[in-house]
């Protein structure tokens, strides 16, 4: 890669840079952790927000265009980004060939991240899959807003559930459900979520990652008046808001149905705005 | 210091490198300096509402990217109420790609785009023609003479004309279009093309065609300016797989005056920059004071006529 070509310029608040591979493990059989080196802006990244990752080839294939990944966290002290991805396809295999001392081209901050109304006290964040990483960098933003958080983190087993630690070590209260006992079908969830309501746990509600989560979230938060915020996913091209490629379906102002760029409108939206698919 | 100004169909450019239609935006003043582009083409501007194809809109392939983007639009008034603001505060002209689906829509959207801050018209005729049973204008020679010839009549700015690769015989296509009033053509869109999921049996865009672009593309395009060149007078704007100035360079050695850069930036959004900075380079190292020098400079030294007309025969 010819990195030289590409240095931070100053005066953008999106860069693409050259970063330096801290580490690469694996979580689980299924997710990988990865930390590298970043600088400004890259390090003034949001939770929510999220980069776009030239993935290096591999013997699985030679990824094209970018991959978005949200921001699992952020260090700007010790400049540092982090990742957690899942393995999937040509991209994200790529990207798991990465070694310590590596280079990783990636674009970013991008996006519009979650924010924090200073009104709330106790706040739910639900989620399950990728969820899991993008809602982790809220454990630290809602500690230092000093906002408590009740983090239901969902996955198919015991073992693949991330994020756990983090967010207890924030001061967060971690339940976890899972598919193997059924405590994450929907309605148990759906119990766990009433109660925390019935308790005023529920200032606002924060999601990723699954869709069915997000249709029970809308219904529990019209049924309350409680507002709420989804981070959503999209295949992308640019990242930019340039192409249209990475819109969905969002209830328009007039009653109707309209599209939005996740890259760009997103990928946080509000918990009512976008519609199920 | 190397002068990178080119003329294009009377517009004159600081130099030769733009945003081709559809790759561009306001979002990437987050990344690059605007001042330093030859001008801004814009996505395409219809006069009605658009909400564009079924998702997914983008497929990877082999050295390029699928698109069945659809020409989502927000119509005229956003553009006048929105757009056109914007890209007042640059200093690079802005050229306003237009799309209609008949030419009496194209006649009238150019005529009502004769406003202070619009520099030139493209002509996106590479859309399908409501009057030819959805075939694009560009496919064929009298399609395209018959919008080309409306558009001269209804504005007076310059104007540009975007050909689509996906006919026989490009070069007719081209000597139609300047025959008609045409002040330079953009060569070309994207390659109709698709891909299958062999594991879903589905195809990979939403709505099963639609366009290839990027570095696989280049060889293509780049012979369709060649073609277009030795067919027609008036100015040729490359666009197909562009990522380097050396890319830029061979379409201005085919016969460009200017070229557009599209697919790259969304893998680097910084490649326009790069591309104007590499051909400067590029013309100090080698010597040249001008870059439209090198527009159709083309060596085809030890290749004798009846060399090349075999080859041709051979080749189709």
């Amino acid at each position: 890669m010819m990195d030289s070509l590409y240095p931070v310029r100053e005066g953008f608040s999106v860069a693409e840079q050259s970063a330096v591979v801290i580490a690469n493990t694996a979580v689980n059989p299924e997710y990988r952790h990865l930390v590298v080196t970043a600088e400004p802006p890259a390090t003034a990244a949001l939770a929510g927000q999220f980069f776009h990752l030239l993935c290096p080839s591999s013997p699985d294939g030679n990824p094209f265009l970018r991959r978005p990944m949200s921001v699992y966290a952020v260090d700007a002290m010790r400049g540092r980004v982090e990742f957690l991805y899942k393995l999937m396809g040509a991209g994200t295999r790529g990207l798991a060939m990465l070694e310590p001392g590596d280079r990783l081209n990636m674009l970013g901050p991008l996006g519009k991240g979650f924010a924090l109304d200073p009104a709330w006290k106790h706040i739910i964040v639900l989620g399950r899959g990728v969820g899991l990483a993008t809602l982790a960098p809220l454990a630290l933003m809602a500690e230092r807003a000093s906002v408590r958080v009740t983090a239901i983190l969902s996955a198919r087993r015991p073992d693949l559930v991330m994020s756990v630690d983090l967010f207890r070590a924030r001061g967060a209260e971690v339940i976890v459900v899972n598919d193997a006992d059924h405590s994450s079908e929907v309605g148990n969830v759906e119990r766990l979520l009433r109660d925390l309501v019935a308790r005023g746990r529920a200032d606002a509600f924060f999601t990723c990652g699954s869709n069915r989560l997000l249709l029970l979230l809308q219904r529990l938060g019209n049924e309350h008046g409680i507002p709420g915020q989804v981070a959503l996913e999209q295949q992308m091209a640019c990242a930019l808001g340039m192409c249209f490629c990475c819109v969905r379906d969002f209830h328009a102002p007039n009653g109707g149905v309209e599209h939005r760029r996740v890259c760009w409108e997103g990928p946080v939206f509000g918990l009512q705005e976008p519609l199920s698919w | 210091m190397v002068d990178l100004a080119v003329d294009i169909g009377g517009l004159r450019l600081a130099n030769p490198v733009m945003p081709a239609s559809g790759t561009f935006s306001d979002g990437l003043a987050r990344v690059i300096d605007f001042n330093r582009l030859g001008a801004f083409v814009i996505k395409t501007v219809t006069r009605e509402l658009r909400a564009g194809n079924p998702t997914p809109r983008v497929a990877e392939t082999a050295g390029g990217m699928l698109n069945s983007i659809g020409i989502p639009s927000k119509g005229i008034d956003y553009f006048f109420d929105e757009t056109l603001p914007f890209y007042k505060r640059f200093k690079p002209p802005l050229v306003v790609s237009i799309s209609a689906p008949t030419a009496d829509g194209f006649a009238s959207l150019a005529t009502e785009l004769g406003v202070s801050g619009v520099a030139a018209i493209e002509a996106n005729i590479s859309c399908p023609n409501l009057e030819e049973d959805g075939r694009a204008f560009a496919m064929t020679p009298h399609a395209t003479a018959s919008v080309v010839a409306r558009l001269r009549a209804a504005t007076k700015l310059p104007l540009w004309v975007k050909l689509t690769p996906n006919t026989g015989d490009i070069a007719d296509v081209a000597r139609a279009a300047e025959a008609n009033g045409a002040d330079a053509v953009v060569v070309a869109n994207t390659i109709l093309a698709m891909s299958i999921d062999v594991a879903t049996f589905r195809p990979r865009l939403g709505s099963v065609t639609g366009g290839l672009s990027g570095p696989a593309v280049k060889p293509v395009i780049l012979r369709q300016v060649y073609q277009c060149a030795r067919a027609v007078k008036i100015d040729i704007v490359g666009c197909g797989g562009i990522a380097t100035g050396a890319d830029a360079v061979e379409y201005m050695l085919a016969g460009a005056s200017a070229v557009q850069i599209g697919t790259a930036t969304f893998i680097h959004p910084t490649a326009l920059i790069r591309v104007i900075d590499e051909i400067e380079e590029f013309c100090n190292h080698r010597g040249f004071s001008r870059i439209s020098a090198l527009t159709g400079a083309l060596m085809r030294a030890g290749v004798d006529e009846t060399d090349l007309e075999w080859r041709q025969e051979a080749g189709e």
